[in-house]
């Protein structure tokens, strides 16, 4: 007897739509990419063609400096693709641009949600439930430890830091698409007006979010900084690799904070050497995570990856249908 | 609570002593009593509750989280508590969290009856931070990197007194510590020590420096022995009917690892002096010490076997007494001191108390001369006293001064560097480096001897780091291997047969004393150069 739903077949590499010979995701080139974000490790290049937001296909012209191949696909507006397949992309509420991607085929509905949260972000529009057969979920915070405080909480301390002490510089490790923006956004909305200063690789990340129309106040890059003082008292952004470089040596005395879902547990944020944790993920956390297979209500919830021994045994509890993909290369560990 | 549990955040994320020393200081003087005694003891001596163990914590989440998620979870973070605290369901009421001397009165009135429902209700009062908090109060198990002795050098630090008087004052004193802080932040007078076996704070001395001369009829001089330095007390006790204590030059309570001392003491009375075990390493058959390796097999031991004491049997050289049947004796001058231990001495057990004898030179010259012998004796150096000086505790200028033979050198070659903490974070400056097995032009290799991360300059410093980077040739984690091209002159005090490392030796105190860029690897120095400084 044939499998249900045969006519997705996730492979380590990518999730193959078989009728229409798309992939989504796909860690290899292929001719066809359906892609959900412009992560890296989600949005590879050198592709025949890709579908995706036309946020996510300007990060990854940014990345990969061309834009062959790139076939926009707003949000809620379907795609027919061959084999009478039909995919829409639907906000995920992950970073600019993310979405779910709903695939419709004979009848039967499959939503590959890429990576996703449930909690506002001022950056991009919010997840949206959409009914479905098979829900394809991340789990990078599948384990029951994991429940992210609310975000005006962390925000709160960064700029309680901050204030604690005016002599030195606060530098922060956030990832520079997605993590880094929301972070400027939300500090924003809790009326920190001042210069923040950023590493230069956040930079055209920064420009490309505000040629969308997303406002981040003022920012100036590090190298531009008249002297070591003038940092004293603010914000600096640079990416997780550059906290303990030798870069860091500029800073006034920076106290090393990072941004990112991993920075629940304690050990964690010790070995990285982090002095202020913040916990702030652009990720669903436990609670959003089995929320939304409650929510979504499918008929079967495929797990991508992440802690995915946790997801299933929560569905294994809750009496629904659930099995583990274990794709490769999806590296969660920087844009926690 | 939430103030213990910031704090005790602060003090796990904080790299810097001096900042962790800030925090606490800060913390303790913020806060009311008892919440600040509490917490204090929480960090240094530990709280103890009869009734709620680490075992409590995962019965409590059986009930409430499924086996397996528990599992996964707990071995994710690691640690029970931390676990326990976040996987807590937050259905509770953390608007009125309890304060610290709320939690210890409650989590002090739990039994093993009550516990399953009381403990419950204390976490449903606090979030997620608060909840590690408790649960690491209620379970004593900190593991946050603070030692007893950064505990009371911040409790100094917050009511500006000294470390010496807060060691002294400490001992015999009970959570949460009433008095202590009545005398510390309030002027109240010093709290009672009635008749217990107290430490009282060592006295110090300051390395002599170089050229410095000294006038003999001025300064006693004496060996000092290489071994660790302790107290023996002996007090009524509250019994009335005598107990010994052997104390650390922390103040630590090592009395479980040497029964023979304190059941060998009968006087009341307190004692400094050097803990050695017998043999002949150091001074030779007269000096009748063993190495300080042979004693270290003795130490951190919480019962010792019948056949170690008969084989490494302890004894301690006299250098002082700051107290003799009731009378204090420590503002007396050193020499009215002496006489006193002279006298005392034939009254103690001659197997487990002996005299360190004075040094009979009456010229500083001659002195000098008998200090480049301590080497060939394993002795670690000589001592001076001021002859009229009282028993002061810690480092005051001008009383005593120790004066240690040379450091032995070796050269050696960078084997591999791993970055170091707090301001040196971003910096390679922690060393491995090795020495030769055997001819490096024959085809041996380097095997790791020791570990050095100071010694240098910050300018040596920033050279080193530029070298490691620019020379790894693999990488471990953090650890960088590298292509062994530069040499070392490494100065150490001792060097000892060592069961722990390949090249089966272990340095004592090695620091880096010269960056050899000038030294081809090659000609660094081989193991045997080095065992054959061995003196066990």
């Amino acid at each position: 007897m044939p499998r249900d739903f045969a006519w997705i077949h996730p492979e380590p590499w990518g999730i193959h739509v078989v009728p229409a010979d798309c992939w989504i995701d796909p860690a290899r080139p292929v001719a066809c990419a359906l892609v959900t974000h412009g992560h890296a490790d989600h949005a590879r290049g050198g592709h025949g063609e890709t579908f995706a937001t036309p946020e996510t296909l300007a990060i990854m012209k940014l990345r990969y400096a061309t834009s062959q191949g790139a076939r926009p696909a707003p949000y809620h507006e379907s795609v027919t693709l061959p084999g009478s397949v039909r995919a829409t992309w639907i906000p995920a509420g992950h970073v600019l641009g993310s979405a779910q991607i709903l695939l419709e085929h004979a009848g039967e509905r499959v939503i590959v949600t890429g990576d996703f949260k449930r909690r506002a972000d001022p950056t991009c529009p919010p997840f949206e439930v959409t009914p479905c057969d098979v829900l394809i979920t991340e789990a990078t915070f599948g384990l029951p430890v994991f429940r992210h405080p609310p975000v005006a909480h962390e925000i709160a301390k960064l700029t309680r830091a901050l204030a604690l002490q005016p002599e030195r510089c606060v530098l922060v490790g956030a990832y520079a698409l997605g993590k880094a923006q929301r972070l400027i956004a939300e500090l924003r909305a809790a009326g920190h007006d001042q210069t923040i200063w950023l590493h230069g690789a956040m930079e055209a990340m920064c420009r490309l979010y505000e040629n969308f129309g997303i406002d981040l106040g003022s920012l100036k890059l590090v190298s531009d900084a008249p002297s070591r003082e003038a940092l004293a008292g603010h914000i600096v952004l640079a990416p997780p690799s550059a906290l303990n470089d030798r870069w860091s040596r500029r800073l006034p005395d920076p106290l090393t904070a990072m941004a990112s879902g991993w920075m629940r547990v304690r050990q964690r944020a010790r070995q990285r050497g982090v002095e202020l944790p913040l916990i702030i993920s652009d990720h669903a956390d436990w609670d959003e995570l089995t929320q939304t297979v409650v929510d979504v209500a499918p008929r079967e919830t495929w797990i991508t990856h992440g802690r995915e021994d946790a997801m299933l045994r929560w569905c294994e509890l809750n009496q629904r249908k659930a099995r583990a993909l274990a794709m490769l290369g999806y590296e969660e560990d920087e844009d926690g | 609570m939430e103030r213990f549990a910031a704090l005790l955040d602060t003090l796990v994320y904080t790299r810097s002593r001096n900042a962790k020393l800030a925090a606490l200081a800060h913390y303790l003087r913020e806060t009311p009593d008892p919440d600040r005694g509490y917490a204090l003891a929480a960090l240094s001596d530990g709280l103890d509750f009869a009734a709620v163990k680490s075992s409590t914590i995962r019965n409590l989440m059986r009930e409430r989280v499924d086996p397996e998620l528990w599992t996964l979870s707990r071995d994710y973070v690691g640690d029970s508590a931390e676990t326990a605290s976040l996987l807590w369901p937050e259905s509770g009421d953390p608007a009125s969290p309890p304060t610290v001397g709320e939690a210890v009165a409650a989590l002090s009135a739990m039994t093993r009856a009550n516990v399953m429902e009381d403990l419950p209700r204390l976490l449903d009062r606090l979030d997620a931070e608060g909840r590690y908090a408790l649960l690491k109060l209620a379970t004593g198990a900190m593991r946050i990197g603070i030692s007893a002795r950064l505990a009371k050098t911040a409790f100094a630090q917050a009511f500006d007194v000294a470390l010496e008087d807060v060691e002294e004052h400490w001992h015999g004193q009970a959570p949460p510590y009433t008095a202590l802080f009545d005398w510390a932040a309030r002027g109240a007078p010093a709290p009672e020590t009635g008749n217990l076996p107290l430490f009282r704070p060592f006295m110090l001395a300051h390395p002599l420096g170089e050229d410095e001369i000294l006038d003999l009829a001025t300064y006693a001089a004496e060996w000092k022995w290489d071994g660790i330095r302790v107290q023996v007390v002996r007090s009524p006790g509250e019994s009335g009917l005598g107990e010994t204590r052997l104390y650390s030059r922390s103040g630590d309570d090592i009395s479980a690892s040497f029964p023979e001392i304190t059941e060998a003491l009968d006087i009341d009375c307190v004692l400094d002096g050097e803990l050695l075990v017998r043999g002949d390493a150091q001074g030779g058959r007269d000096g009748g010490a063993g190495s300080f390796n042979a004693l270290q097999q003795r130490l951190g031991r919480k019962t010792v076997s019948k056949r170690l004491r008969a084989e490494a049997p302890a004894f301690v050289r006299l250098y002082d007494l700051l107290q003799r049947e009731g009378e204090d004796l420590r503002a007396r001058t050193w020499h009215a001191r002496r006489a006193a231990l002279e006298t005392l001495l034939p009254r103690l057990d001659p197997q487990h108390f002996d005299l360190s004898t004075l040094i009979g030179v009456t010229n500083f010259a001659d002195l000098a001369r008998l200090r480049e012998t301590a080497r060939d004796a394993a002795i670690e150096g000589v001592m001076l006293k001021h002859r009229e000086s009282p028993y002061v505790a810690g480092r005051k200028t001008g009383l005593w001064y120790k004066w240690k033979r040379d450091p032995l050198l070796i050269d050696c070659v960078l084997m591999y560097a791993q970055r170091g903490s707090g301001k040196r974070s971003s910096f390679y400056s922690d060393f491995t480096f090795g020495c030769w097995d055997g001819d490096p032009d024959a085809g041996a290799e380097l095997l790791p001897v020791g570990k050095a991360y100071f010694g240098f300059t910050d300018e040596e410093l920033k050279q080193l780091d530029r070298h490691v980077r620019t020379h790894t040739v693999q990488r471990f984690g953090p650890v960088r291997e590298t292509d062994k091209s530069l040499v070392f002159e490494v100065a150490f005090d001792s060097v000892h047969a060592s069961r722990r490392h390949k090249s089966g030796l272990a340095m004592r105190f090695p620091r880096i004393s010269r960056i050899r860029a000038d030294k081809p690897p090659h000609e660094a120095d081989r193991l045997a150069t080095l065992r054959a400084l061995v003196q066990d």
